[in-house]
């Protein structure tokens, strides 16, 4: 009996990673949002804090386009 | 489709009933945590839900050739085994489902399949090395990695994201939620749906009709996911409740974690090499997601009766396997009487399940039904563990994660 521990390792590291990382990006969006809306009660406005928010979600959106990529191929 | 018998009719028909049940029963793994954090409204998460199971069961066929390859010898296989397989997954699938509990419907499905054959043809024509490579040693990695990639997200969310509130991340989240949600199921609807594909196939083979090694046929592809597409849409909410409510209480940052390392467990596992079940994977990232937030608790009486199941699965379901093929060996006349049998249990199940009807508009509350179910669960659970299990949810929150895997251990050993 052969276990592919080489596979199971590369799944928990992937998924750990992946997983980590994607939600901090998604989080640091958020955040960018939040602070716009904020800066808008405000009567401020928050370009940078924006721009870093539409960068993050391109990011998980190219994530989301590779998982579909994945799931077709 | 000449030489299109009786008994090939028959299977093809139960399977699509095991399709329908393994939809009903997995809608839970996309849709739980979207629907109890409330962003979706139930109806419109399982239809969504049903629409992409619908579509990715037509974007591949790679899965449906490994389940009619793999696990068993397809030579000296007769329809009745298949069929008889298909009973003991079916009737394990509607009965965890009346108990309100995730499991693993393709378990289920290799558990009959398992027990049929040795019915049929002895232990010699089961592999056993595939059986632990393939599916007992990822039953018990599938939560530890989707829970502990949920924890690190949720805890880390909470710990970079406490400047995140208001309009705008209540919407991000939702949005992150769907997003998440519709990959799982993309994802079930490619691997599950192809399961029926690759049985209903098996099935062909080993009644003639088409050629060894073929790829399943364009009808079998459409019937297998149209059904799974029903089964998702009728929506299993006994079992969504559990999910969503019963094993811990999510906010949007934690259903967010959970459903992108369920999300990403799932894709992980099918394009590495080493296939994970979409319910192990679920269950374990939203237990570690309710582990992850400071002061989230984790119903370990919940998780317990969920493990008992995941053991049983197998076991459970090659047992009806094995009677049930010991029955269609005396004839035709046998073969009959499973067939009534099949559908004298599932209404007995159907009609015990509206003494405690879940659907859509009580999904989300939080109480454990009682009456039929919780009796019917005392039944199953060891009385030690549960006594255990309840002290153990009000006082001890984070440090018990270990209790999981220790206690799944043992009796997957024997198994």
């Amino acid at each position: 009996m052969k276990i592919d521990w080489a596979a199971l390792g590369s799944v928990f590291g992937v998924s750990l990673a992946v997983t980590v990382g994607l939600v901090a990006l998604f989080t640091l969006g958020i955040m960018g949002l939040s602070h716009r809306e904020r800066a808008a009660a405000q009567g401020n406005s928050a370009t940078l804090a924006v721009t870093g928010a539409y960068v993050a979600f391109a990011g998980c959106v190219a994530a989301v386009a590779y998982g579909i990529s994945l799931i077709v191929a | 489709m000449e030489n299109f018998s009786l008994i090939l009719a028959i299977v093809v028909v139960t399977a699509l009933a095991f399709d329908f049940t393994n939809g009903f029963h997995d809608t839970a793994n996309a849709m739980a945590t979207t629907i109890s954090t409330g962003a979706l409204k139930p109806k419109v998460a399982v239809a969504m839900s049903a629409v992409l199971n619908l579509v990715g069961a037509f974007l591949s066929v790679e899965v449906a050739n490994t389940i009619s390859k793999g696990l068993v010898d397809e030579t000296g296989i007769r329809p009745e085994v298949i069929f008889a397989a298909l009973v003991g997954a079916i009737l394990w699938n509607l009965a965890t489902w009346l108990l309100g509990l995730p499991s693993s419907s393709s378990h289920a499905l290799m558990g009959g399949l398992i027990g049929a054959t040795i019915a049929s043809a002895g232990f010699g024509a089961v592999h056993g090395d595939v059986l632990v490579t393939k599916v007992l040693l990822p039953a018990l990695a599938a939560p530890i990695v989707a829970g502990l990639a949920a924890m690190l997200a949720t805890r880390l969310s909470y710990g970079i994201g406490r400047r995140a509130d208001g309009k705008a991340a209540e919407k991000g989240y939702r949005a992150g939620q769907i997003a998440s949600a519709g990959l799982v199921s993309l994802a079930h609807g490619t691997n599950d749906a192809q399961k029926t594909m690759g049985i209903i196939t098996l099935a062909l083979v080993a009644g003639g009709v088409v050629a060894p090694d073929s790829d399943p046929p364009t009808w079998v592809i459409l019937s297998a996911g149209l059904a799974i597409a029903l089964g998702t849409y009728i929506g299993g909410w006994r079992i969504i409740r559990t999910m969503g409510k019963g094993l811990t209480e999510l906010q949007p940052q934690q259903g967010f974690a959970a459903q992108t390392s369920a999300a990403t467990a799932i894709l992980a596992s099918s394009h590495l090499g080493f296939s994970l079940s979409t319910t192990h994977v679920v269950s374990g990232s939203v237990m570690g997601a309710g582990l992850g937030r400071k002061g989230g608790v984790v119903r370990w009486s919940t998780a317990t009766r969920m493990l008992v199941a995941w053991v049983l699965t197998l076991p459970a379901a090659a047992v009806v396997g094995a009677g049930a093929e010991s029955v269609t060996d005396l004839g035709d006349w046998g073969t009959a009487v499973v067939a009534v049998f099949l559908v004298a249990a599932s209404a007995a199940i159907w009609k015990l399940s509206r003494r405690e009807v879940v659907d859509a508009t009580n999904v989300n509350d939080t109480e454990e039904p009682a009456g039929v179910v919780t009796t019917a669960i005392a039944a199953v659970t060891p009385p030690p563990a549960a006594t255990v299990t309840e002290e153990l949810t009000a006082t001890v929150p984070a440090p018990v994660t270990t209790a999981t895997p220790e206690s799944a251990t043992p009796p997957a050993a024997t198994v």
